[in-house]
């Protein structure tokens, strides 16, 4: 399989609209036109991966719903205390604001790449696997602290004992997908900073000759785990 | 799908501004949520600012971060019309949890 080189597609004479998405998936060689074959995968993966996450959240409201025991107040129970003052989800608001930080820093960084200025690219990437990993190790403080309060798979000591699978399952599954992304985020920038993607180095798993796209496709699947957390923050946490 | 910005040789190209405006916004959307629970508010409108936020932020996210507004509506309805699918299952385990809670109070005694 060839890349197919972009620039032949002309989109702005193509049909918009109904007519569009007929005409696109009816046509030759390739359905989604002006994106590479890297940047359609990618977003089937996240779409697959929409599904993995929404099957927790609903497996998450199924039990919520369901137990006549009453659900821990999630107000309460990741509250923080400091100074004497009891402020609600502090921790939670602080590590939202550090994960939307993180997607801006990428989504700049994406802009830099195509600029293809090296050096603030690599920089903003660094940035963003920073807070990234500054997001893995509040989420390890709440587990802690969590875990300490007597929080388990099984039980907790407030309410409905599936609070505390659900509770892991999720912000687990979602701290993971955090730590992989900080990996490759390291990985591109350092491809980056190298110049990788100016003399089109191969990649030494694809061999494929490398593009400043990548910067773009690790900037979809970072995007998508901020969107995560969006929902996470208000189906978990806020509810 | 407006054709103000027109697709170069490779990739997209907005100006940093942009970004810097969604990435405003995302803040102060969120600065909102979290207002919601430091004030208490409670009942359907608490449900209904968590979810309006949410929308908001999460389109912001997609459309703009993720650049699928610019994106052929092709690819833009190969995502978004199978999350319709999990609206489905949402509505699905809204009904068996109601039945699963009746069955509950009735035949346990709430436990």
């Amino acid at each position: 399989m060839a890349d197919i080189p972009l620039t032949h597609i002309q989109t702005e004479t193509m049909p918009a609209g109904l007519k569009g998405i007929a005409a696109d998936l009816s046509s030759d060689q390739q359905a989604f036109k002006n994106v590479s074959w890297g940047k359609a995968m990618i977003w089937i993966f996240l779409l697959s991966d929409t599904f993995v996450f929404s099957c927790f959240l609903i497996a998450y409201m199924t039990a919520r719903m369901s137990t006549s025991v009453p659900w821990p107040n999630p107000s309460e129970v990741f509250a923080l205390e400091i100074g004497g003052v009891t402020l609600p989800l502090l921790l939670i608001a602080i590590m939202t604001f550090v994960l939307i930080s993180s997607s801006g820093t990428m989504a700049m960084a994406v802009n830099y790449a195509y600029r293809r200025d090296r050096r603030t690219t690599a920089i903003l990437m660094l940035v963003t696997a920073l807070l990234g990993a500054a997001f893995v190790g509040m989420q390890a403080f709440e587990w802690t602290k969590l875990i300490h309060e007597g929080v388990r798979p099984w039980e907790n000591p407030w309410g409905a004992a599936q609070f505390g699978s659900a509770f892991f399952m999720i912000t687990g599954f979602h701290g993971t997908h955090v730590t992989f992304g900080v990996i490759f985020l390291l990985i591109v920038a350092r491809k980056v900073w190298r110049g990788d993607f100016d003399r089109e180095a191969k990649g030494f798993f694809t061999s494929r000759k490398g593009r400043y796209e990548a910067v773009e496709i690790m900037g979809l699947y970072w995007h998508f785990v901020d969107l995560v957390w969006v929902f996470i923050f208000a189906f978990f946490y806020l509810w | 799908m407006t054709h103000a910005v027109t697709e170069k040789a490779e990739g997209q190209h907005h100006p940093i501004k942009l970004y810097l405006i969604v990435w405003g916004w995302l803040f102060v959307l969120s600065t909102f949520s979290y207002l919601v629970d430091y004030f208490g508010v409670q009942g359907p409108m608490r449900y209904t600012l968590i979810l309006t936020f949410m929308i908001l932020k999460a389109g912001l996210i997609v459309a703009v971060f993720m650049h699928l507004a610019w994106e052929r509506l092709a690819l833009v309805y190969a995502m978004l019309v199978p999350v319709g699918a999990v609206l489905v299952f949402v509505w699905i385990m809204v009904e068996e949890s109601g039945y699963t809670l009746f069955t509950r109070v009735l035949f346990l005694n709430g436990s």
